[in-house]
């Protein structure tokens, strides 16, 4: 997979807020890949950024929010300076975008017919017609049953679960190479997000969809992702395969963040926590990011900000990593 | 549907059991209507008679189901002043108002709405502020002050149109129209504008604030997340969904309209139902003013009726079990 050009370079980015007591960084410095055919995993807490990525390659980004840094890449042509018009051609054909809420992710004034038809017309060269024979066979890939009758029925109609499907449809309808799922399945009940889940993934993999699963769920992540981000304070604080963040993390943070699931195997006293809480953007600490919280901080972390460096298995923005760092990082290495 | 309909119909009915009680009252405490049709000399007699031909000694109830029941057949009196059936004069003036209002209100939309769609798109440009600032002036200045200041620039400085009157009028049947000549709508520029450009005001504020709403939500974001064309976005969803709001507020303007043309109609001396209630209130002329209420009263009930049944076609959510699929 790593030896085939990637789809999505994101190099570098940096996402500010102007506002009136000064500019807000509210991503610094992001860069990771998305291969053909890959799901990348982005993970962290409200406010780490994980969404704001997501929004920022689609063009997409709240006023007053802007991209100050960086580039943004999609197979090879870069989209982050592309003026709004030749961006709108990008969004729905390229990249296709599912949200978190599918109670008001669509237009309750149209039907989802209408709504896909709207799509695959504005995108591909097909006519209504065409536009709504393709539109009942979506609705029934993301399993809607009845799909000739239901695809005039309004979004109210449809059950939470099922409007997800649509969202799903709508997002792929257009067949884009790379969808930006920003967390699908937070609104949903628990005994649909799997379904969900398993629609989204087993549909990627069939149309060979890359895909940026943004989500707060490590349950859905290593169910899902190939790769994993995990984002803190709108940085990366540590990037790698799956099985080797879950299972073997790098950053202390992300050692937390494993903590804190409950394990089904035996039962614990009481659920690790990390202490304290992730910094807001306008007072994010000199150094690295997570240092007042880390367990393992040492002179290093307080004074300099560390880069994404290979930490065992992994990439890690960890100075216990670096051998520059010295005995003392050796020594808690040697402990964690 | 009809069901709803006829619950609408039966919650009017109290609403106007009610304005025709208050019209009533005039008649009892307004003035004294025997005094008026009696004139200067008369015996007690000649007083008792009439109040007995009048039914004016009968309870209070018996009086007002009289005045019910006549009211229903259009029997609303003679005008005092003009010693003419009321409804004669009603019929007669209501063209002059409908029109006006109707223009005034087409007026309102077909300008307020652009330009409250405008504004909300473009919340920054210069032309948006414009329109913003002008807007204030349209709420703020007093309506005959407006008036005035067109028929001075128009009548009197550059002479361009009519100052007062509905110029030449057509007839068709008992309806007198002043579309179809060219005189007839000169005439009608100058008040219409008059009358609606508050109601424009209020139309573009309204569709600018619910523009910005709908742009903010979800489904907006999802829209231009599916790459649709600014056109779809902005003309087709978010302009689709702001439409609730503005039906009921235009709807409930356009009875403003028609019920407070009574200060334009005065500033342009335009023979409508405004200038006849003005006039009547001058000459305490009960019945036409009691006319009038009720009139008025009908009228916002039925607009009231029509807003509703409009939200039907715009809002598939409220059409609750004609739903497809299920």
């Amino acid at each position: 997979m790593s030896n085939t050009r990637p789809l999505l370079e994101v190099r570098n980015l940096r996402v500010e807020f102007p506002t009136r007591r000064g500019t807000l960084v509210a991503l610094d410095d992001v860069s990771f890949d998305i291969h053909p055919g890959e799901v990348l995993g982005v993970v962290g807490e409200s406010g780490a950024g994980k969404s704001m990525t997501g929004a920022a390659i689609i063009g997409l980004l709240e006023p007053p929010g802007r991209i100050a840094g960086g580039t943004i890449s999609l197979a090879g042509r870069r989209i982050d300076n592309l003026p709004y018009k030749e961006m709108r051609t990008v969004r729905g054909r390229e990249i296709g975008a599912i949200f978190q809420d599918p109670l008001t992710t669509l237009n309750p004034l149209y039907t989802v017919g209408r709504q896909l038809v709207e799509t695959m017309t504005t995108h591909l060269p097909i006519g209504p017609g065409e536009a709504r024979k393709k539109a009942i066979e979506w609705l029934e890939l993301v399993g809607i049953p009845a799909a000739a009758q239901r695809i005039d029925s309004y979004p109210h109609e449809f059950s939470g679960g099922m409007r997800q499907r649509v969202v799903i449809a709508l997002a792929l309808c257009a067949e884009p190479k790379l969808i930006v799922a920003d967390e699908p399945t937070t609104a949903l009940d628990v005994s649909i997000q799997a379904q969900v889940i398993a629609l989204l993934k087993t549909l990627a993999r069939e149309k060979g969809t890359s895909m940026m699963l943004v989500t707060h769920d490590m349950g859905v992540i290593a169910e899902t992702a190939d790769r994993v981000a995990v984002m803190y304070a709108g940085r990366i604080a540590e990037i790698g395969a799956v099985r080797n963040v879950v299972k073997h993390p790098s950053h202390p943070y992300t050692i937390g963040l494993m903590g804190s699931i409950p394990p089904i195997s035996h039962r614990l006293e009481r659920l690790q926590q990390i202490e304290g809480s992730m910094p807001r953007l306008s007072a994010i600490p000199k150094g690295c990011a997570y240092n007042p919280r880390c367990p393992h901080v040492f002179d290093r972390c307080r004074s300099e900000r560390p880069e994404l460096i290979p930490a065992r298995d992994t990439q890690a923005a960890c100075w216990l990593y670096d051998p520059a760092s010295g005995t003392q990082a050796a020594e808690v290495r040697a402990d964690a | 549907m009809p069901a709803f309909i006829i619950s609408r119909i039966l919650q009017a009915l109290p609403v106007m059991l009610a304005v025709a009680l208050i019209s009533f009252a005039m008649f009892a405490y307004v003035g004294d209507p025997v005094a008026i049709m009696l004139g200067q000399d008369y015996t007690q007699a000649q007083r008792d008679a009439l109040v007995r031909d009048l039914g004016l000694d009968q309870p209070f109830f018996v009086q007002f189901g009289r005045f019910v029941v006549n009211a229903l057949q259009g029997e609303f009196g003679l005008s005092y002043r003009l010693s003419r059936p009321v409804l004669d004069l009603i019929v007669e003036r209501a063209p002059a108002t409908l029109e006006l209002a109707l223009t005034a209100a087409f007026l309102a939309l077909l300008v307020g709405v652009p330009m409250g769609i405008y504004t909300g798109l473009y919340r920054n440009s210069w032309l948006s502020r414009f329109f913003l600032t002008f807007s204030l002036i349209g709420v703020s200045l007093p309506t005959f002050l407006i008036g005035i200041l067109l028929i001075l620039t128009f009548s009197v400085w550059l002479g361009w149109l009519p100052s007062f009157g509905r110029g030449e009028t057509v007839r068709l049947g008992w309806w007198s129209t002043g579309y179809l000549t060219w005189g007839g709508i000169k005439a009608l520029i100058l008040p219409s504008i008059t009358l609606g450009l508050f109601q424009m005001t209020l139309i573009m504020r309204l569709v600018r604030a619910e523009m910005l709403e709908v742009l903010r939500t979800d489904y907006i974001k999802f829209a231009r997340a599916r790459g649709l064309t600014n056109r779809a976005v902005h003309f087709g969803h978010a302009l689709k969904n702001t439409l609730v709001p503005v039906i009921t507020i235009t709807g409930l303007q356009l009875g403003a309209i028609i019920a407070f043309a009574i200060v334009t109609e005065t500033v342009f001396q335009w023979p409508g139902m405004g200038l006849l209630f003005i006039q009547s209130v001058g000459a305490a002329d009960i019945p036409v003013m009691a006319a009038y209420l009720l009139l008025i009263a009908a009228l916002f009930v039925t607009i009231n009726l029509i807003v509703d049944l409009l939200y039907f076609a715009v809002d598939p959510r409220l059409r609750i079990g004609g739903g497809k699929g299920h």
